[in-house]
């Protein structure tokens, strides 16, 4: 990350509410190209509430999200995905009655990227060849995550927003998508990691925001969150900390 | 998906020359005409049911509409037939307009809010205020469009026209994309599809497919009541064809327009004390143990289904 990139995304004091209740509370941040942002917190925090916003699932209440120079709060998500952003789920939701294949040529046919990749290396690259003419419906849950990367970076995002990608992958699944995440990186991608494992967090991120409550409690290394009294808190629970 | 020259060559042109050819040498002209409706209404609730998931209770809406619109332009403006069916399907196309904010509705609510349209429309058209323009509940006698036969070789010509639409789908990054929005709306947002965009131009076509069925079943019949065109058996016959097939195929609504209408008229002419007892049972066994079709007998072997 070189401080001298202005950010794709900036996010200022964001705030998302249902009832009456703040999912996201005056939330502020920034990723530049090329950075692995960490997006961490208890169960609850806001972390996926944050990336619907951010791709245009919800609009927020208030607050402003800015992508590469324009407002983005409030958008229609295909318009986001043909500007540059897009997201895999906590819980994958592929076509399921449409083949892997499918799956990805409506990316490459909608998401309007004009130098996407082909279906062909998408398939190779995210371990899909096998199964590449069965529908998603038979995949396994780790195949499922993997074809919503795929369905994401078909349309060639310059900011991806990935929300528990690696929850449930074995140690060595984790290794390699780990590699994955980091090549698309170094092409210049912007991407925010939203991951309970902290090894994994560890090994990819730059940077990570700690989440608490809707609000945004630490920013820094990862390295030195795990020393901040209050961020340990929040991970014990007040009861534990001292 | 590129399948579309052999779709055409190997369904729809065999279908349309066979019922193009039947008239010569079968004499039940009325029957062949009600298979080519249900052909076309079928394939219309395949559109928006098979390609988008919208169950439409109320599709029949549609079919008296575009019945309406006919017999209107022929009665006030002595419109030729030909131009009347077009304007039948535009009617129909504007009542979808009307009706797009149900598209916000999903499952048995949509089927439910479709019904109550469908009836609404009816009243509509059958209320005695309007009878200098509809006719009212005394129906419509139209004089001077009587023409059978043009009648079924305009059927003829939508029927190829809506399978054509199917094959379309069937093979077109546009079709994918419906299904896509069926399976899931939020996923294909994330995949670039306008899911509103999409579901009101699968709606409308839907909609454009049953008028111009309704403008030409006015035309062959010539004589009808609100009743008559506006009646529930449309839709369900349509939907039951179009499910028993097996739907989101091009196939599949063929087939079970064949099948169950064939055997509708079969025991209703041999056997009709039976009739309600056989078609029930049939049914029932369809959804109970064929829930996706008859064209899952080959899905399930792994074969493929156009
Ligand atoms: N659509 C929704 N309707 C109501 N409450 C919601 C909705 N989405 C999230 N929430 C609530 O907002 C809070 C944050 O949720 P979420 O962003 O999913 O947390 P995280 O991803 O950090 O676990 C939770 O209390 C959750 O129950
Ligand atoms: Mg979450």
């Amino acid at each position: 990350m070189s401080p001298e990139k202005s950010p794709i995304l900036e996010v200022s004091k964001l705030v998302k509410r249902f009832g009456g209740f703040h999912a996201l509370d005056g939330l502020s941040f920034h990723v530049v190209p090329g950075e692995i942002l960490g997006l961490v917190g208890p169960n609850g925090s806001g972390k996926t509430t944050a990336i619907n916003v951010i791709s245009g699932l919800y609009a927020p209440d208030g607050g402003e999200v800015v992508f590469d120079g324009a407002s983005s709060g409030g958008v229609a998500s295909h318009k986001l995905v043909h500007r540059g952003i897009n997201r895999t789920f906590q819980v994958p939701k592929p076509f399921l009655s449409l083949t892997v294949r499918e799956n990805i040529q409506v990316a490459l046919a909608y998401g309007g990227a004009t130098d996407a990749p082909s279906i062909a290396e998408l398939l190779e690259k995210y371990r899909l060849k096998e199964v590449a003419d069965r529908p998603a419906a038979d995949l396994n849950s780790a195949q499922q995550k993997m074809l919503d990367l795929t369905r994401a970076l078909a349309t060639r995002p310059r900011l991806l927003l990935l929300d528990e990608l690696a929850a449930g992958l074995n140690p060595a699944e984790l290794d390699w998508i780990a590699g994955r995440i980091k090549a698309l990186a170094a092409t210049g991608m912007a991407i925010i990691v939203v991951e309970h494992l902290m090894g994994f967090i560890e090994q990819i991120t730059d940077r990570v925001i700690v989440l608490n409550a809707g609000k945004e409690i630490f920013e820094g290394t990862l390295a030195t969150a795990v020393r901040e009294p209050q961020v340990i808190e929040v991970f014990l629970g007040g009861e534990h900390a001292h | 998906m590129h399948n579309a020259p052999k779709h055409l060559v190997f369904i729809l042109a065999p279908l349309v020359v066979v019922f193009a050819l039947l008239p010569g040498v079968y004499q039940n002209h009325l029957l062949l005409f009600n298979f080519v409706i249900f052909l076309i209404l079928a394939q219309g609730v395949n559109i928006i049911y098979g390609f988008t998931g919208y169950l439409p209770f109320g599709y029949v809406g549609f079919f008296g509409a575009g019945a309406y619109g006919f017999a209107i332009m022929v009665m006030h403006l002595h419109t030729p037939a030909p131009l009347a069916v077009l304007v039948g399907g535009g009617v129909a196309v504007l009542l979808g307009l009307l009706l797009t904010p149900l598209l916000r509705l999903s499952g048995a609510y949509f089927a439910i809010a479709n019904l109550a349209a469908s009836l609404a429309v009816l009243h509509f058209v059958a209320n005695p205020a309007l009878e200098g323009i509809t006719k009212g509940p005394y129906g419509v006698s139209l004089t001077g469009t009587f023409n059978p036969t043009h009648a079924y070789y305009a059927a003829v010509v939508v029927m190829a026209l809506t399978v054509g639409a199917v094959v379309y789908l069937k093979n077109s990054p546009f079709g994918l994309a419906l299904q896509a929005v069926r399976e899931d709306a939020v996923s294909a947002s994330m995949a670039g599809v306008n899911i509103i965009k999409m579901r009101v131009i699968a709606w409308l076509a839907s909609a454009l497919v049953a008028g111009l069925a309704g403008g030409i079943y006015a035309w062959y019949v010539s004589v009808f009541y609100p009743d008559n065109v506006f009646s529930g058996e449309f839709s369900i016959f349509a939907i039951v064809f179009a499910l028993f097939g097996g739907v989101a195929t091009i196939t599949g609504p063929i087939v079970g327009v064949l099948i169950l209408y064939g055997i509708y008229n079969l025991i209703g002419f041999t056997t009709p004390q039976y009739f309600q007892l056989i078609y029930g049972l049939l049914i029932m066994g369809l959804v109970l143990f064929l829930p996706a079709g008859l064209v899952s007998l080959a899905t399930r072997r792994g074969w493929h289904v156009p």
